[in-house]
């Protein structure tokens, strides 16, 4: 008699563990950095500031990620003995070999983001956006989504809780800009 | 920031006289915006030509035939902008700062429901993916987003070079874009500079002066839709024959 029950039961429990256990997981496949990197050592061993590397060019265009030649400048020999460094000179500064870094803050090739707006005229600092990122010791395994083929969240983000792993929304930027008054149409961010 | 921005009026003015329909400002807009060649069974209908240079005749036996060129692009319609009242998917908006009928294809559902209410004929459907040649995708613009097949798409005003002039304009700790920053491309491809363009709503750009003489018309001006693409030529049959329904354009002659 309590059979039919029990089935119901145990068939709700494997549906829901499939759904919030499972499929969260299975939809993003990790993968690691091509070598790890250190932003506090940067920071703090070196004296780097942000601007340093990730700077405005003179037509607003952003450099996000320094090439290798960047790298160059203080690591044409190892500086340290761990064995990233190692790496870093042997297969990417030597040969002068762009490194492949998986960029956690890409966006969809539809939307235009202009550093250049938040930093210059709204003057934003870089930890309102992209949070404590500047201070971690290693880089994250970065997770990209099977289906859309972006990057599961744009790590050290403080435009968000740091439980809340969904990827930016266009209603978190929508959110600031209503915050700060800042009226936009499709026009002004999207390409 | 934003808050008390100037709010713009872009449009243009195009020299129906200084138009050699040479096809200069077709090639360069599909080169700016991203448009791939057309495939081999593509059409006048199912290709994509955001702009599109349309040859007309007076239609008058041999000494006094004369031929003249009308470039068709989106008008920007500002009044009930036909295609945004109709679009489903608020895939269509005309932008209140700069009065650009702005187009997300990437919201759009392909109901081609705006296609049927525009009465310019300046939208296009893409039937086909987009397909570049081995090589040309070197040269593809990445200011512009390409579309996908089942989405419609249309002028824009070249809205990568406005992106490219507000950066610019922000690099500099300004707000507003300098107007020589932002060119359409089409605008600056034509070798007779037949196209004028700028700020509507600016008393003193040469766009809205240009507008305001009696030789500047709108096509269609009686559906009232405030289109911000003037025409301009000093030949009456020109003009009478594009103020007419569109199919005379279309058909390169007048009607009847």
């Amino acid at each position: 008699m309590l059979r039919g029950p029990i089935w119901f039961a145990a068939g709700f429990a494997v549906m829901l563990s499939a759904g919030w256990l499972v499929f969260p997981r299975a939809l993003y496949q990790k993968s690691s950095q091509p070598i790890q990197f250190s932003h506090r050592t940067h920071a703090e061993k070196a004296g780097m500031k942000c601007e340093d590397c990730h700077s405005l060019r003179a037509d607003g265009a952003f450099t996000g990620i320094p090439q290798v030649d960047k790298c160059a400048g203080c690591h044409a020999a190892p500086v340290g003995s761990t064995a990233d460094e190692k790496l870093l000179v042997d297969r990417y500064v030597t040969p002068n070999r762009e490194i492949p870094w998986k960029v956690y803050a890409r966006q969809p090739d539809n939307a235009w983001f202009p550093h250049a707006y938040h930093v210059k005229l709204a003057k934003l600092a870089c930890e309102q956006c992209h949070g404590g990122h500047g201070k971690t010791d290693s880089l994250r395994a970065y997770e990209s989504n099977r289906v859309s083929g972006y990057s599961r969240d744009f790590w050290g983000a403080s435009l968000q809780p740091a439980t809340a792993r969904t990827g930016l929304k266009m209603s978190q930027c929508e959110h600031c800009h209503d915050e700060k008054g800042v009226v936009t149409g499709c026009i002004d961010c999207h390409k | 920031m934003a808050i008390g921005r100037k709010k713009s009026r872009y449009g243009m003015v195009i020299d129906l006289d200084r138009c050699t329909g040479c096809g200069d400002c077709m090639v360069a807009c599909a080169a700016e915006n991203n448009v791939p060649p057309a495939v081999a069974q593509a059409t006048p209908r199912t290709g994509i030509t955001w702009l599109r240079v349309y040859r007309v005749n007076n239609g008058a036996a041999f000494p006094g035939n004369r031929t003249a060129f009308i470039p068709m692009l989106c008008q920007q319609c500002g009044n009930h902008t036909p295609c945004a009242t109709v679009c489903p998917q608020n895939a269509v908006e005309s932008d209140a700062a700069t009065g650009i009928v702005d187009q997300m294809p990437q919201r759009c559902l392909g109901c081609r429901y705006c296609m049927a209410a525009c009465p310019y004929h300046a939208r296009y459907f893409n039937w086909w993916d987009p397909v570049w040649p081995a090589g040309m995708e070197k040269a593809l613009n990445p200011e512009v987003s390409p579309r996908m097949r089942g989405v419609v798409e249309k002028c824009n005003f070249c809205h990568g070079r406005y992106h490219e002039a507000k950066l610019k304009a922000a690099a500099a700790g300004r707000e507003e874009i300098d107007p020589a920053d932002y060119v359409p491309a089409c605008v600056a491809a034509c070798p007779t500079k037949a196209i004028t363009f700028g700020d509507l709503a600016d008393d003193g750009s040469e766009v809205k002066r240009r507008s305001a003489e009696p030789e500047s018309f709108r096509l269609l001006a009686k559906l009232e839709t405030d289109s911000k693409v003037y025409y301009r030529t000093s030949r009456e049959w020109v003009r009478t024959l594009a103020e007419g329904p569109l199919v005379q354009i279309e058909k390169g002659a007048r009607r009847g």
